[in-house]
């Protein structure tokens, strides 16, 4: 343990109300030591529940750790308290940039750049976004150095070829998405009416939206989640689990109803119990 | 207004199985109006369903599909359904595990409209 995180322990522990524990998470967040540097963010935000600075520092760590779900809601937290809040906007940014909404990612970062027009960070983020600069590094969200690898790309983390997980079914190139519970993709693709893919976008939103099922199941004493359908005002989505380890993901448009989007549904999922079983 | 959500909330708890219905602010998921049987808690049902339509708004979004119009969670012992009413508005039913899940949409849909 260095001096400087010693210094700061100790500091914390004799005036645990202190805000020296901004710094101390910070420290351990660019030591890359997340799980104790989570545990300082959490002690300060139990003291300190309306701290802007404090939600921003866990979702730095939050987004570290690659869980952008919950990060998302940490720096919308944060915007919430401190509208002006750059380190949040930059957080945004990054967060849409991760998902391809690219006109997400430039409105945050041009917020951001309104309140802080001299921050280099900014100039750098939106060349990245602009792909006239190299992704890693710049559009980390960090008030300091930043110190999280290069975040998987749709190259590094390429999907299985969906004829493996949904041979033979309607839609397996542009409407099935097999997830594992990280919502990371393991077969299938998903495109928008106009032919966009958008599939590493949607999962990375995915996982929050089962995880969110299952705790409204959970807590209002409903059992497990067995599915979400859902209405769109351009096509009809299911979502479900054909494991407890992964999620399926059904779009149509609209024409197709709700009911037997959920029959196209216990379909696919039973190809994808298939397939994760052959995958042992 | 609120006497506008009440009846609305009236006509859809009077379908069989469903448990409850009540109006939820999205933005901070606090309840506006509400019908519920003994047991529920309608503040954890305001919160959790206004934070699972956020995450469904924008993976949808995200999918191209545009915003959510209605809603469905299917669970073991019952079901959630929800449509977004005017005003930042959630119309929100639970429901037992067998209810006439298109009868209960029919429902929300029309409250919703009502109450925008």
């Amino acid at each position: 343990m260095s001096e400087d995180v010693k210094t700061l322990s100790a500091e914390l522990a004799r005036d645990p109300q202190s805000l020296v524990f901004l710094r101390l998470g910070e420290l351990l967040r660019q030591k890359r030591q997340f799980d104790a540097a989570a545990r300082i963010a959490l002690h300060g935000l139990e003291r300190h529940q309306h701290l802007a600075d404090a939600h921003d520092l866990y979702a730095r760590i939050l987004a570290d750790r690659h869980d952008y779900e919950h990060a998302f809601d940490e720096w919308d937290m944060t915007l919430r308290i401190a509208p002006h809040h750059t380190g949040a906007l930059k957080g945004l940014a990054f967060l849409y940039f991760k998902v391809g909404d690219l006109g997400q990612a430039e409105s945050h970062l041009q917020a951001a750049h309104r309140i802080a027009p001299d921050d280099p960070s900014i100039a750098q983020a939106f060349a990245v976004i602009r792909g006239e600069a190299p992704s890693s590094g710049a559009m980390l969200p960090s008030p300091d150095d930043p110190v999280a690898e290069p975040l998987p790309s749709a190259e590094t983390v390429a999907p299985l070829p969906e004829t493996r997980v949904f041979a033979g079914l309607e839609g397996a190139q542009e409407g099935l998405l097999l997830l594992d519970a990280a919502g990371l993709v393991l077969g299938g693709a998903l495109k928008t009416p106009e032919g966009g893919d958008v599939t590493e976008a949607v999962a990375a939103y995915l996982a929050g939206v089962s995880y969110e099922a299952a705790r409204t199941a959970k807590l209002l004493g409903l059992g497990g989640w067995r599915g979400l359908s859902a209405e769109g005002q351009s096509g009809h989505v299911h979502v479900g689990q054909p494991t407890a380890e992964s999620m399926l993901l059904v779009v149509r448009d609209r024409s197709v109803p709700l009911g037997r989007l959920g029959l196209l549904a216990q379909r696919a999922a039973q190809a994808a119990r298939r397939w994760l079983e052959r995958q042992g | 207004m609120s006497a506008v959500y009440l009846r609305s909330l009236d006509l859809i708890t009077r379908v069989r199985g469903v448990r409850g219905a009540m109006v939820v602010a999205r933005s901070d998921g606090l309840v506006v109006a509400e019908q519920l049987m003994e047991g529920i808690k309608g503040s954890t049902v305001a919160a959790l369903t206004a934070s699972l339509a956020g995450r469904l708004h924008r993976a949808m979004v995200a999918a191209g599909l545009g915003p959510s119009q209605f809603w469905h969670l299917q669970c073991e012992q019952g079901a959630v359904l929800a449509v977004p009413a005017g005003d930042g508005l959630l119309m929100v039913a639970v429901t037992e595990p067998e209810v006439n899940v298109g009868l209960v949409r029919l429902e929300l849909l029309r409250a919703a409209e009502a109450a925008a």
